[in-house]
């Protein structure tokens, strides 16, 4: 047999399910809407963001209706080259990763950063780019850029 | 609590395996490991497999794996989405109940079909990281900037690739092997900076049993068995922020657990090549005493799914041949170590 070509059909695998971000999370979004970044502080007094609804070390509810804004510009605390964008990251072409710790937080926030690679380095300080149109959802951050 | 060895143990060769779906892959590895013990599936008190319906990319695609066990008469089986790894620790759980002698424990897994960087994506929390989609590689490599950044030598993770790689060789289901001199992997370019290639694992398909075994039953089944001395998973906090990406808090507290003290082999399920100083570290190992990943680890051939219980069955199955007298096996899941098992092992 000669004709080598292979029978194929699409496949769509989807969990087509809705679910509620919650009180914390949902507020978290809510903020970046309003573009503004919201944080929680746990029982080890660190502001955590996007906040979790439950303490990591002692599993107790954080509060929801006490949330802390924080600053839009930060620090990047570590990144990482993405040589091989894939489908549905913020940037079709190389870019870089980081976990930025926003001023005012105690914990790094991951998402893209659009700069020269070789002028990334952990400390430099960054900002968010808000995306053109703000929805309540984690792209409403399109990435972070130099702060300067 | 009741003594549990792993009494037998076998794994298939690891490759981009185009022609085998899963259950044929797994088929001629569960004959394997019930050989030697004279047993049949059907003898066993309990089977539990793990695997993850994602990279198969059909939901309860681990029912059909089954056929491989044959599950009629109706028998007592359970699966965890997750490394079978912990596949072995339920089974040992089970095993505790007193009522059973024997469990079966597997895992399959094929990566190759589909783009498992992306694919492990979906792990992630669904509402403030997963639509990012970022992948494995590159969450990888933002721990190893971490874990450089804390006061690591690039040419740390350059030993870590050359070690796997020369012990690999020795190793017939290994992936990738052989000599390869540590200055002319510093040599090769970044790839996903700070990470270059050779400091991720291949892209592996491949099926791995594990059988064990209670008490006497053991020792009926096995020479030498390799005897659960203590055995302890822990977990991080989720968002990758928020913990040292540096080092393994839950790695360190399962070592506690388990009991790891001077072990003469140790068998650390790590990816990638900085994954496996952070473990070495949190168990306390000091490769002057310890012999490391004498397989070559899962940067030689890295089955997701199948790798963390290889550790397991590769650590008991050097044990029972006489290669030492005391193992600790690791193995991990999800994203950045964040789930770290510790398996302790004896045999004398």
């Amino acid at each position: 047999m000669t004709d080598t070509k292979v029978l194929s059909a699409p496949h769509s695998m989807e969990f087509p399910y809705t679910r509620s971000t919650g009180p914390m999370v949902g507020a978290f979004l809510t903020g970046l809407r309003d573009r503004r970044v919201l944080g929680v502080r746990d029982s080890a007094g660190r502001v955590v963001v996007p906040p979790p609804e439950y303490d990591a070390a002692t599993a107790a509810v954080l509060p929801a209706d006490d949330l802390i804004e924080v600053a839009t510009e930060g620090v990047v605390t570590s990144w990482s080259w993405n040589p091989k964008p894939r489908a549905g990251q913020p940037f079709e072409r190389p870019f870089a990763w980081a976990l930025v710790q926003l001023d005012g937080a105690d914990t790094g926030l991951l998402h893209a950063l659009d700069a020269p690679r070789e002028s990334i380095r952990t400390g430099m300080r960054v900002r968010i780019r808000w995306a053109d149109e703000t929805v309540g959802y984690i792209k409403d951050i399109a990435c972070f850029e130099p702060a300067s | 609590m009741r003594d549990v060895a792993v009494v037998s143990f076998a794994q298939s060769a690891t490759r981009r395996d185009q022609t085998r779906n899963e259950v044929e892959i797994l088929m001629p590895v569960l004959r394997e490991a019930m050989a030697p013990t004279g047993l049949t599936t059907h003898d066993m008190g309990f089977t539990c497999s793990g695997s993850s319906d994602y990279l198969a990319g059909q939901a309860f695609a681990f029912v059909s794996a089954l056929d491989a066990v044959g599950p009629w008469p109706p028998i007592q089986e359970s699966h965890v989405e997750m490394d079978g790894a912990w596949a072995l620790y339920e089974a040992w759980v089970r095993l505790q109940h007193g009522d059973i002698d024997t469990a079966l424990v597997y895992a399959f897994g094929k990566s190759s079909p589909g783009d498992v960087g992306r694919v492990l994506a979906l792990q992630l929390d669904p509402y403030v990281v997963g639509p990012l989609w970022p992948d494995a590689v590159s969450i990888a490599a933002l721990q190893a900037r971490a874990f450089l950044e804390a006061g690591h030598d690039e040419k740390d993770l350059a030993r870590v690739v050359a070690r796997s790689r020369r012990n690999a060789a020795g190793n017939p289901h290994a992936q990738l092997s052989g000599e390869v001199d540590e200055a002319t992997l510093l040599d090769e370019p970044l790839y996903a900076d700070p990470l270059r290639m050779h400091d991720c694992p291949p892209i592996s398909d491949g099926a791995a049993v594990v059988v064990l075994a209670a008490g006497d039953r053991a020792r009926e089944l096995c020479e030498r068995p390799a005897w659960i001395r203590g055995i302890d998973h822990r977990i991080d906090v989720q968002a990758l922020g928020s913990r040292d990406l540096a080092t393994s808090a839950s790695t360190k507290l399962a070592g506690q657990k388990a009991g790891v003290g001077r072990v003469d082999l140790a068998e650390i399920h790590a990816p990638f090549s900085h994954q496996e100083l952070i473990v070495a570290e949190a168990l306390g190992l000091n490769e002057s005493t310890t012999s490391i990943n004498p397989s070559g680890g899962a940067l030689a051939s890295n089955p997701v799914m199948v790798a963390g219980l290889v550790r397991i069955g590769e650590a008991a199955r050097r044990l029972s041949a006489g290669e030492g007298e005391r193992a600790v096996a690791h193995a991990t899941s999800g994203p950045a170590l964040q789930q770290n098992l510790v398996c302790v092992l004896e045999a004398s």
